[in-house]
């Protein structure tokens, strides 16, 4: 599977290096070169060395998208810190590009809620932690 | 007709201004805190606080019942996100939506958002009309390779000050496109006077300001 993820903080890079280790080609883009640091170390290998990509740009220039493999790729994963940008990117691999299986990070969960009805599929970690501690409390149980 | 605004920027308050004079009702959504309270000042409660991405924002703005809303904030995905939402979840008819960057405009196209106004776009159409077919040709070629435009304020005192147009000493890539003066705008002939106040537009070659903001600016 080529796995295709925009934004590359703690939850794109984490992803990555794990879908890297089991065997999938993994390509990231992040407009932050610095973001790469947080991608070392893969078994005592360099990214790079452990068959990893990485395209530093912006993910809404479509010039980047494609150099960062979004023709080939089955899977697109947006985790930007941004809703807006994910929301964007996601929707442009899915409508442009055909990507299959689109997934996008969006805090928002009243849009998140609203963007998976339209058939995008969002993830809220809001929504999430809304949940963990609504069942902390005990509430509705 | 309702009218919503979003972004309370330079054009997103003068919007709301002129048409609040011509009749109509209208809401101006700001996110950030501190322009909200300045633009809060002058038109009160037409003006709330909040980022319009989130739907109760938009909601509490009384987006059901808007026959217009316009996105002319300085983020393309801001503009582009809130027509997609207001189109296809609340159902209004007339969206306008303000292209930043000119590379998002196949972005707004994919989402279904139109109309969209692009300032460089109006700029570079207003070039074809106005510049020389030889001029026409090498400054559409410079596009690709990095041609800027910008706005300067004509200070007074400045050595551009005064000027026709033809005698202002500006280096070679660069070329006073439009001036806007008491309101208007204007493309200038070789014989307008530059005054001071003038909002000059120019195009130039990338890496040219330094040598250009001089010319406008006057020096103590």
């Amino acid at each position: 599977m080529f796995v295709l993820i925009v934004g590359a903080g703690r939850v794109g890079s984490a992803v990555a290096k794990r879908a890297l280790a089991e065997g999938h080609e993994v390509s990231v883009l992040d407009e932050d070169p610095l973001s790469h640091e947080r991608l070392e170390e893969i078994d005592g290998q360099t990214w790079e060395d452990a068959g990893g990509l990485f395209t530093v740009g912006t993910a809404l220039e479509v010039d980047a998208l494609i150099e960062a493999g979004v023709q080939r790729a089955d899977v697109f994963i947006a985790s930007t810190d941004g809703d807006n940008t994910n929301l964007t990117v996601a929707q442009v691999a899915q409508r442009r590009f055909g990507v299959g299986n689109v997934v996008c990070r969006v805090m928002d969960p009243a849009r998140a809620a609203w963007y998976a009805e339209q058939g995008l599929r969002t993830i809220s970690p809001t929504r999430h932690a809304i949940e963990m501690f609504e069942q902390a409390l005990g509430l509705g149980s | 007709m309702y009218v919503i605004i979003v972004g309370a920027g330079k054009v997103g308050l003068n919007l709301a201004r002129e048409l609040i004079d011509k009749g109509h009702e209208v809401t101006l959504l700001e996110s950030d805190r501190r322009r909200y309270l300045v633009v809060e000042e002058e038109l009160e409660h037409v003006v709330q606080y909040g980022d319009a991405t989130e739907l109760w924002v938009l909601e509490r703005a009384g987006i059901q019942r808007g026959d217009l809303v316009v996105a002319v904030t300085g983020d393309d995905e801001d503009n582009m996100l809130v027509c997609q939402v207001a189109k296809e979840k609340y159902e209004c008819e007339r969206v306008i939506a303000r292209v930043n960057n000119p590379r998002n405009l196949q972005h707004f196209k994919l989402l279904g958002v139109q109309p969209v106004v692009s300032a460089t776009d109006l700029i570079l159409r207003l070039i074809e009309h106005e510049v020389p077919r030889y001029g026409l040709v090498h400054l559409l070629a410079l596009e690709e390779e990095r041609l800027e435009i910008i706005e300067l304020e004509v200070q007074a005192g400045a050595p551009a000050a005064g000027l026709r147009v033809a005698d202002v000493r500006l280096p070679e890539g660069s070329l006073v496109i439009s001036v806007l003066r008491a309101g208007r705008g204007f493309v200038p002939t070789p014989d307008t006077i530059v005054e001071a106040g003038d909002q000059v537009l120019l195009v130039l070659d990338a890496g040219l300001e330094e040598q250009i903001t001089p010319v406008f600016s006057y020096a103590e």
